[in-house]
């Protein structure tokens, strides 16, 4: 049974729309215009208990709307949702106990106390007992490696510090279903693989499932199994993380030092030619033909060097989104 | 059984609410002195307001000055609650909004409304429930009211009942942020309002009088359960007020679980 099934989903806002200036102030303060604008449009998945998705797109591109939708924040405009057997926008006592969402951008612990004064209103919250309380903040501090800071008023820990006590906070209730959106934003590089290497940690001890957004690749390729690629609200790509770089990029790029200079119209017939400069030669070849070109290019030209290179994910990606456009890349 | 585990939970959970934002408080010593140093010198300017009335003979609609007082009193003890509770707490349901820490709030296994309207508490206000309380009984005890153990307990009950009215009326005009995002200068109106309950009802003019019982229901705030601690209360606006923060409460609430459909979290 999968614990989170989405058919159809859909949200669209109503946006002011507001030229700019004086006189476009005054004109939007006498007559509000608004327009539609579709964040999420017609996205179905289905996640099974203890998959660790990530969830990818540019900025704007609906991964929060969804997320929102999916912890029952929003109400979707359209289409069905199911999460942990419930539907998340009636937000019911047993549906709320068994989710959490943290969120790298927005903070519950209270400011000038110390972590562990929210901790134990956390507890209250979600009626566990003292003991009890006691007993999980102890087990989580130390797969967080979190000790005298649960004790130091929150605004004096650092950024990284102030996430973990966040993530501690968010699952003393141990929720069987984790949102994550952009949980590493503005750590440094240790931080962020600290906090990477517990839900990875969390995910292997638990088999809580887990649904996270990021900018940061690197959180992705460390943790997820599986990925859904969002793009100006609609469903790109729904699979693999290895599987995704063969959709993005259908062809590898070879490198070859030849023995001596030869005309770029010898090559014409083994792939496209990104560039020949002397005896360096680089080709794109489609991923189907590359083993029977390899050889061919061995057979009949003086080979140097050769070396097959996958174009990696974070580039293929960075440059899609730079593109704003998700037509089907290639050579 | 199930009501009384429910009933302990939230006592648990009110207790740890407002522990932490007591502690929280205490961390700013300063800012809390100055608190109750404006609201002591507010007590005595209010104080001194009514004094020159009686003191040049006007007369507040009839009330003698002692119980005029019981007037004043009442409204003290209701501005401290203002201070204590709804201030604090109400006042942040525009921040929730506009920063999207509205989320927290939603996604807890809890009421939201009662998170929202109890998560916090200042005890700046503190001194003037006690002052309020006393003064209330002292001078309606110098007006040669009896101060029966009935007449007290329907007091209090119409206190409660007019505090509810207030809180139902200023959740609702929180409330409206989850639209219109900035609606502070509305519930800046309400508390204007509710100056008006410093002095007995009958000493506005008539249209005032009806504004203020109908459209906003100060009458009931102060000048009813004073007139209850009186002796002088008639059953019909004891019944009024009680049906009035009745229905103020459920619009709040009704009103509460439609707007949160239309919250769209504020984007990050």
């Amino acid at each position: 049974m999968a614990i989170v099934s989405a058919r159809g989903l859909s949200k669209s806002y109503w946006v002011a729309d507001k030229q700019p200036g004086f006189a476009g102030t005054m004109r939007h303060f006498l007559r509000r215009r608004s327009k539609e604008l579709a964040a999420v449009r017609q996205v179905s998945f289905s996640i099974e208990p203890g998959e660790v998705v990530g969830f990818l797109g540019p900025n704007g591109a609906g991964k929060t709307t969804t997320l929102k939708m999916l912890t029952g924040l929003i109400h979707p405009t359209a289409g069905s949702l199911q999460v942990a057997g419930h539907l998340p926008s009636r937000r019911q006592r047993a549906f709320l106990e068994s989710i959490t969402l943290v969120m790298g951008q927005k903070q519950q612990l209270i400011w000038d106390l110390p972590p562990l004064d929210s901790l134990r209103v956390n507890a209250a919250i979600y009626g566990i007992d003292d003991y009890e309380a006691r007993r999980r903040i102890a087990e989580l501090a130390e797969m967080l490696e979190l000790e005298d800071e649960l004790t130091r008023p929150v605004r004096k820990l650092s950024l990284g510090q102030r996430m973990k006590a966040e993530l501690l906070a968010a699952l003393l209730h141990r929720p069987q279903l984790l949102f994550l959106d952009e949980p590493t934003l503005g750590l440094d590089v240790n931080a962020q693989a600290r906090v990477r290497a517990f839900l990875a940690d969390y995910n292997r001890r638990t088999g809580a499932t887990v649904l996270l957004t990021s900018h940061y690749m690197a959180d992705i390729t460390a943790l997820c199994d599986r990925v859904l690629l969002i793009h100006e609200g609609r469903l790109f790509y729904d699979g693999r993380l290895e599987l995704l770089s063969e959709r993005l990029a259908p062809w590898r790029q070879v490198r070859v030092e030849l023995a001596s200079p030869q005309p770029a119209a010898a090559f014409a017939n083994f792939g496209e030619i990104e560039s020949l400069e002397g005896s360096e030669l680089r080709l794109l070849i489609p991923r189907q033909q590359l083993t029977a070109s390899v050889s061919r290019l061995l057979a009949e030209h003086q080979v140097v060097d050769l070396e097959v290179s996958d174009p990696p994910i974070e580039e293929l990606i960075g440059r899609l989104f730079r593109q704003g456009s998700l037509e089907e890349p290639g050579p | 059984m199930k009501i009384a585990s429910g009933f302990f939970r939230f006592l648990l959970i009110l207790r740890r609410f407002w522990g932490t934002a007591l502690a929280s408080q205490l961390e700013y010593q300063l800012n809390m002195l100055i608190e109750l140093l404006a609201m002591l010198a507010n007590l005595a300017g209010s104080l001194f307001l009514l004094s020159l009335f009686y003191r040049q003979g006007i007369s507040l609609g009839g009330w003698s000055w002692s119980a005029a007082q019981v007037v004043l009193a009442a409204y003290t003890l209701l501005n401290g609650l203002t201070a204590t509770l709804l201030q604090p707490n109400l006042s942040r349901i525009v921040t929730h909004v506009q920063q999207g820490s509205l989320d927290f709030v939603l996604l807890k296994p809890i009421d939201s409304q009662f998170w929202l309207s109890l998560r916090t508490i200042s005890p700046a206000g503190f001194p003037e429930i006690a002052t309020g309380l006393v003064w209330m009984f002292y001078a309606a005890h110098q007006a040669g009211a009896p101060l029966r153990v009935a007449a007290i307990a329907i007091t209090l009950l119409l206190l409660a009942s007019g505090a509810l009215i207030l809180y139902s009326l200023w959740f609702v005009l929180a409330t409206t942020t989850i639209w219109f995002v900035k609606t502070w200068n509305a519930t800046e109106v309400l508390r204007a309002a509710l100056v008006a309950g410093r002095y007995p009802i009958n000493a506005y003019p008539p249209a005032l009088r009806t504004l203020f019982t109908l459209v906003l229901p100060v009458a009931f705030l102060t000048t009813v359960p004073a007139e209850a601690l009186l002796g002088r209360l008639d059953w019909p606006w004891a019944l009024a007020s009680l049906g009035a923060a009745s229905g103020c409460l459920a619009l709040s609430r009704c009103f509460w679980l439609y707007a949160i459909r239309f919250y769209t979290s504020a984007s990050s």
